[in-house]
């Protein structure tokens, strides 16, 4: 793929451009902290430690949550069942929860008075205690297998069935297929899945704080909270800020070292088929695969649901309000983010060197929200009240923390496409409008649907910046959700959650639907 | 990307309405909950307007820690003419930076159970820190020793990005002094965990992850005036009890100066502190007790009541902080 006879289009300039945008969007405000602050800080000790910490939960969770996915992805992918599509659309719901939400549901099941505890106690058995390491590996694991899942899935999907078919006709046994597709299509995918869940992990704060049972869990994201509240200390936020973007290179170059490319050649984009070598033992393990993981990641949103489903009817007219607000808001950061992914991937695709350049997307979860945001409060202040653009910001950061999902979920179908069609167009001299219209438009539904459905759910759910910047009239559901939490009206908040997930499912599954139709046989 | 536009209509909106208002403008920043539907806000802003011929607008800045940094960070060019809601802990450090003018205002009739005779700031309400717990648990600890000592559970907030987690920090300070290191670590073990902040850990005790939260003896009046429901009360502890106070200052650079001092006043008549207890959920800083709602009689009234100066809450932060992040990491 390195080397190209194809002019860079002007769509893929875009790209190059709107790379640059991004970068300055992230780092920008980093810069301006470190202006504001005039210089950096030195680190202490207990910044060292934070760190330290943040690594290693961080590597621990990135790597369970794709172990875990390996087996669920492939189930998902060799077993077509009733509900199917259901089940995958749910399974998305851990991912979008806003963090208090997930960690009650957890607790719910796994807490002190949860229901393995109070199991545990009805049969005179000894207490399993979730707070510490395991906790905050467990929560992430039930945060991050959906998008591991999904990730991985959108590798095995994407094998061509003409593929399929001749290893039908050659007889293949599960050990062939696991040699000649399973594992240069995990290759493939799995340093990407690696390195975004990595990186979501590394900004962690309550999930590790809340779980980690005390102040041996701090983060970085902790101290830099820590850094900018109570001690004012922007040099040290800054230093901190710094920090994780050094992180994020290193981990993407790590990737990148790591990667592999799809090669399964081209097809004709007909559904999948069923997969050869199948025995009862191996539908046995899947079912069992699909069903473990389909309690683990529902039983602790049905427990928030059951909690909360009561007092949605009775919610403040504000939270109706702030609701629509929400809706209004993701739908824009979407079509922001689909219009910086879109040209951004295409170029990507285009370069041998792929997640260097998709690192600069990945800057966007990697960087701190609340330096971020600072950063643009102190450049936008001098010109501007920031508070009355409040909204608009909130949907563009939004829009840049999507960016990274829907880049992950677009490049491969990208490379994909034009090595499938690549060389037709080429012969055919499509080139331009024309060429991803006809070639490389109509092979991206999926992921574009699935991305899309992403970056709406998880601009629904996400704080965001919203909570520096919110003025009186313009809060989001979620902002609302944690006033409640935050004035005692735990009924409320709950029904404020209930309504809050609804919401980020909903919006998920139309896009999502709307790119899974060549996936339903 | 025509979905942006109602986005930028509403932005557009607000900058119209504050370049063709008439009537002069009084801004105070404050915390979140303070102004929201179910807050003192609305009721305050009818108030005070009913009165003062302005526009009264509040602008939340997440919590009290929140509202310091966003007044540092916009430094002399900010909005504000009112910052409202900080505690003693933080006032020390606006009062560094220059942030507050004096308010020049004698405070009588102050119901604080402390002499008040800070220059820049006047209370607006007050709680006591506590433990919270349902009426049904045994043993209910009545110290930190005897709590350290039991296997009582307890969830409490992280001094590092909570305001009562850094109200605990000093309460244990204040009570023990040197000994407070041996403290923490006799009550490392029960501690259940640590949160970022009061609604996460409170979240958690009624879920029932712990017997006790550090919480306000004022809280069990939420549960028994606004959900009719008695079984939370608050353990009196033998050390006494550490104050919060919050407060209000009047920022340097404001350009409505007069307004400004108005509003602080009206802050301390009854027309401000009878929203207080049942919105806030604090007890109002100049408001004598028979006039509190029906219920707060209930509530636990601590022996004495502890409190730092401003300053040396501000110096001994840093140390009380290693000692307890030391005392817990083990």
């Amino acid at each position: 793929m390195a080397i190209r006879t194809q002019p860079v289009t002007a769509l893929q300039a875009t790209g190059g451009v709107f790379a640059l945008l991004v970068v300055l969007v992230i780092l920008g405000p980093l810069a301006a902290v470190i202006w504001r602050a005039e210089g950096l800080s030195g680190l202490r000790g207990a910044d060292w430690a934070a760190i330290r910490f943040t690594l290693l939960q961080a590597a621990l969770s990135a790597l369970l949550s794709c172990l875990a996915a390996i087996p669920v992805a492939r189930a998902l992918a060799r077993r077509r069942f009733r509900g199917r599509t259901t089940y995958i659309a749910l399974l998305g719901a851990p991912f979008i929860l806003p963090v208090i939400v997930a960690v009650m549901g957890l607790l719910a099941i796994f807490g002190r008075s949860g229901w393995i505890n109070r199991a545990l106690e009805g049969i005179g058995a000894g207490q399993i205690e979730i707070y510490g390491l395991l906790g905050v590996v467990l929560a992430h694991v039930f945060l991050n297998l959906p998008l591991a899942t999904r990730l991985l899935l959108q590798g095995w999907l994407a094998i061509p069935s003409e593929r399929v078919r001749l290893a039908h006709a050659l007889n293949f046994s599960p050990s062939d297929m696991r040699r000649h597709f399973e594992r240069p299509l995990l290759a493939a995918t799995l340093p990407g899945a690696l390195l975004i869940i990595f990186l979501i992990c590394s900004t962690s704060f309550a999930v590790a704080l809340i779980l980690g049972g005390g102040p041996a869990a701090t983060t970085v994201e902790l101290a830099i909270y820590q850094a900018f509240r109570f001690d004012f200390d922007l040099g040290r936020a800054a230093a901190l800020g710094l920090m994780q973007v050094a992180i994020c290179v290193a981990a993407g170059l790590l990737a990148w070292r790591f990667a592999g490319a799809v090669t399964f050649g081209s097809g004709l984009d007909r559904p999948a088929m069923r997969w050869p070598g199948d025995t009862a033992r191996a539908r046995g393990f899947d079912v069992g695969v699909l069903l473990l993981a389909g309690l683990f990641l529902l039983l602790p949103l049905l427990t928030v649901a059951a909690e909360g489903i009561g007092a949605v009817f009775s919610l403040p007219l504000s939270t109706w309000e702030a609701a629509l607000r929400s809706i209004v808001l993701a739908l824009a950061s979407t079509a922001l983010a689909v219009g910086l992914a879109l040209p951004m991937a295409l170029l990507i695709a285009s370069h041998g060197r792929r997640l260097g350049l998709e690192a600069v997307g990945l800057l966007s979860i990697a960087v701190s929200p609340l330096v971020v945001g600072t950063g643009l409060f102190i450049l936008i202040f001098p010109v501007a009240d920031p508070v009355a653009l409040s909204l608009p910001i909130t949907g563009l950061v939004n829009a840049l923390v999507a960016l990274p999902f829907l880049l992950r979920a677009l490049i491969p179908a990208v490379t994909a496409a034009e090595a499938s069609q690549g060389r037709l167009a080429d012969a055919l001299g499509m080139a331009g409008s024309a060429r991803l219209r006809h070639a490389i438009l109509p092979r991206l539904r999926r992921p574009l649907g699935f991305g899309a459905g992403l970056a709406a759910a998880f601009s629904m759910g996400d704080l965001g910046v919203i909570a520096l910047f919110s003025a009186p009239g313009q809060e989001t559901l979620p902002l609302e959700m944690y006033r409640l939490f935050g004035s005692y009206r735990t009924n409320d908040a709950q029904g404020a959650a209930v309504l809050l997930m609804a919401l980020s499912l909903g919006l998920f599954w139309l896009f999502d639907r709307g790119g899974r139709v060549n996936a339903a046989a | 990307m025509k979905l942006t536009t109602p986005l930028i209509a509403a932005g557009c909106s607000i900058i119209a309405g504050a370049a063709f208002a008439q009537t002069p403008v009084l801004t105070v920043y404050t915390y979140d909950s303070f102004n929201t539907e179910w807050g003192p806000g609305p009721q305050v802003e009818q108030a005070f307007e009913e009165v003062c011929s302005c526009d009264l607008q509040f602008v939340s800045a997440g919590d009290g820690a929140a509202l310091l940094s966003r007044l540092r960070l916009e430094g002399p060019r900010t909005e504000a003419d009112i910052v409202l809601g900080l505690d003693t802990n933080l006032t020390a450090a606006a009062v560094e930076a220059g942030l507050v003018a004096e308010h020049g205002i004698a405070a009588e009739g102050l119901t604080l159970p402390v002499a008040w005779d800070d220059p820049h700031f006047l209370p607006f309400d007050w709680g006591y820190f506590a433990f919270v717990h349902r009426a049904d648990l045994e043993d209910v600890p009545t110290s930190f020793e005897e709590l350290a000592a039991s296997d009582t559970s307890i969830i409490i907030q992280d001094p590092r990005s909570s305001t009562p987690g850094l109200g605990l920090l000093m309460w244990v300070q204040n009570a023990y002094g040197e000994r407070a290191g041996e403290i923490w670590e006799g009550l490392s073990d029960n501690v259940v965990t640590v949160t970022p902040g009061w609604s996460e850990g409170y979240s958690l005790f009624l879920e029932g992850e712990a017997d006790m939260v550090l919480s306000y003896t004022t809280s069990p009046a939420y549960h028994l005036i606004a959900e009719e429901d008695d079984s939370y009360t608050a353990a009196p502890f033998d050390e006494g009890h550490y104050l919060q106070i919050e407060v209000a200052g009047i920022v340097a650079t404001t350009d409505v100066p007069d307004l400004a001092a108005q509003f602080v006043e009206f802050m301390l008549t009854p027309a401000f502190q009878e929203a207080l207890p049942t919105t806030n959920w604090m007890y109002p800083a100049a408001l004598e007790a028979e006039a509190l709602p029906e219920g707060f009689e209930t509530l636990i009234e601590p022996g004495e009541a502890l409190i730092f100066p401003a300053e040396t809450a501000a110096e001994m932060r840093e140390d009380a902080l290693a000692t307890w992040q030391s005392a817990l990491s083990q």
